[in-house]
């Protein structure tokens, strides 16, 4: 069947299930209530003065009633520096385990030592919002039978929710934890900041362990994950690479073509008619994404605008704005580096958000509903605004859903930044490969060619026009890099579905084929 | 004609293509060593560039190693012109 992006989507995949084609970014939610029950989280019981503490990881697994089929799931606040999800995934390994489904909030090159577990079916099936480097690669040339499901940051809330993903075993990395598990990651020699995308996973787990370096004593502050949802507790010698987690303060990019284009797309914010005092405001911690904030603070201060709140993953970029008064509140899903650990602590503006909280489409309004302005990045994007972060020019799975498509349909204004193209691989197509974002949430493309307002949006591109910027049809651009680059030869599929998109509601965008090897 | 000497042009950097050339023994041919970070998408488009240039300039006896990061067509043929006329000793300002 096809969905109204005009993507075929099968009506039932073997180890899925029933799929539900995409009818519009707002269509399902309009309803305003949700046929998809709520599946209970599990009832336990702890006798007084019991001890959670547990010598090992690996003795901590044993006592989680490991069993063929089960799924495990992981939170990505560590990043490339994680070093749990290797290992316990090793553990389960030897231990004899198969048929697992992994559900990690994200997966990173980090992981790529899990490859081998894919092949021999230790692992038989994935749900992340985004898959990379190896592991990207091998799943684009089909190491599994069945497909892996990408889904957004707010759509694995609703997953669980609704019982799509029925988490077994939760192992929660964290900096500072007490022996009840009571538990955060903003303070600690691993520090990462917000903890937010495991919450939900605490909440839910059949098994929930909290891994920590840093045991502090009774109770651990502030109870980012709260110890009524913890089993058990153990302490190791290092949850991860503390260079890879969070280090010192993103800088800001030198590229001048990422500042040409953070430049232009700061004046389209500023023109826009969305940049008002108590503006809401989200950037990404990208190149060019992220030096849009650099622009927007100094438009900020010039005119002297006060925002309401930034969100997201959060760099100290972010927290600079914060203490220099331009914006009254930070709302952290996750954070990007060691200073923002710091701020999220002790600022008590700078608010640590559960994912549900930041962007579950199924509940009474999440955060992304009420952002203003959001700036994000693409892989590629096409005539239709259709924007694609999760399959590679060369058809390798090597990016991430994230909160892509969350922000997007929440924003009054969607920016989307990119270069016309990459080392001769031009970005704006006319069918992108992998759909993640659809074209109605986006507003405008800023590339440094030219501004590309979506016809969806005729006010926003008078007021454009009007302030003298340099507006370009999205069809001309297209052409015009064509000529640049030349045209690729296309990839090869085969028929063999590999990868199903779920956008945020459940409904499947598109699907990923098999790379057809060379 | 054949190389002169040994000769150089481009860099490793993104968006560029880096051209190494040397003479080989009479009669012995063209030897092409070509690669690229878009060879699924381009690489059509690469090879025929090196072999009509090296047509063009008559290009025998040669050992040419061709390592692409993305590099536009006009620059493609420009880094290759530049390793061409500096192997053939003929480009002025050429560092030797």
């Amino acid at each position: 069947m096809l969905n109204s992006l005009g993507r075929e989507i099968p009506e039932y995949i073997e180890g899925i299930g029933k799929l539900e084609p995409y009818q519009g970014a707002l269509t399902k939610l309009s309803k305003g209530w949700m046929d998809e029950p709520t599946i209970p989280a599990p009832n336990k019981a702890y006798l007084p003065h019991q001890s959670k503490l547990c010598n090992s990881l690996e003795e901590a697994i044993l006592r989680s009633n490991p069993h063929n089929g089960m799924t495990i799931s992981f939170h990505h606040h560590l990043r490339n520096g994680d070093i749990l999800l290797v290992q316990t995934l090793t553990i389960l390994h030897n231990m004899g385990i198969r048929y697992i489904t992994l559900a990690s909030s994200s997966l990173n090159e980090c992981h790529d030592p899990i490859l081998p577990y894919l092949e021999d079916g230790t692992v038989t099936r994935i749900y992340s919002s985004g898959i990379r480097s190896q592991l990207g690669r091998a799943v684009a040339m089909g190491v599994l039978d069945i497909p892996v499901v990408i889904h957004s940051h707010g759509g694995r809330v609703r997953s669980i929710h609704t019982g799509k993903i029925q988490i077994d075993l939760t192992v929660i990395a964290a900096s500072a934890a007490d022996c009840e598990g009571n538990a955060t990651g903003s303070h600690g020699k691993s520090a990462f900041g917000s903890i937010g995308y495991a919450v939900i996973d605490a909440r839910y787990a059949k098994q929930v362990i909290v891994v920590t370096d840093n045991l502090v004593n009774f109770p651990c502050i502030p109870l980012s994950i709260s110890q009524n949802f913890v089993d058990q507790v153990v302490v190791v010698d290092s949850i991860g690479d503390a260079s890879k987690i969070a280090t010192g303060t993103t800088r800001i990019t030198n590229s001048p073509m990422d500042l040409r284009i953070a430049k232009l797309a700061a004046d389209v914010i500023e023109h826009s008619g969305f940049f008002e005092p108590g503006f809401a405001f989200q950037v990404g911690a990208g190149g060019a994404s992220l030096a849009v904030a650099k622009f927007i603070r100094e438009k900020m201060k010039t005119k002297a605008i006060k925002g309401s709140f930034m969100l997201g993953g959060i760099t100290s970029y972010c927290v600079d704005m914060l203490n220099d008064g331009l914006f009254e509140t930070i709302f952290d899903v996750q954070s990007f580096d060691a200073t923002v650990s710091n701020s999220l602590l002790n600022n008590r503006r700078h608010i640590e958000i559960p994912a549900a909280l930041y962007a579950n489409p199924f509940n009474c309004g999440c955060i992304t509903n009420k952002i203003d302005v959001v700036v994000l990045g693409a892989l590629e994007i096409d005539v239709d605004f259709n924007v694609n972060v999760i399959t590679g020019s060369e058809g390798n799975v090597r990016g991430a859903s994230g909160g892509h498509s969350d922000t997007a349909s929440g924003a009054k204004l969607t920016v989307v930044v990119c270069p016309s193209f990459r080392g001769r691989i031009p970005i704006i197509k006319k069918r992108v490969h992998t759909i993640v974002t659809p074209g109605e949430s986006i507003h405008v493309l800023v590339t440094e060619r030219g501004i590309c307002v979506n016809p969806a949006f005729p006010e926003l591109e008078a007021n454009l026009k009007k302030a003298g910027l340099n507006i370009k049809d999205i069809h001309d651009l297209e052409i015009e890099v064509d000529k640049i680059t030349g045209i690729p030869a296309p990839l090869e599929y085969t028929d063999k579905i590999v990868g199903i998109v779920e956008y945020r509601d459940g409904t499947i965008i598109d699907v990923v084929h098999q790379l057809k090897e060379k | 004609m054949k190389p002169k000497i040994a000769a150089q042009s481009g860099t490793f950097e993104s968006s560029d293509v880096i051209f190494l050339i040397e003479p080989r023994p009479d009669n012995s041919g063209r030897k092409l060593e070509i690669s690229s970070t878009v060879m699924q998408q381009f690489g059509a488009n690469f090879n025929r560039i090196i072999v009509e240039m090296l047509d063009q300039y008559d290009m025998t006896d040669i050992h040419l190693i061709a390592k692409d990061k993305g590099a536009l067509e006009p620059t493609i043929k420009a880094r290759f012109e530049t390793a061409i006329k500096r192997s053939l000793d003929e480009q002025e300002g050429t560092l030797k």
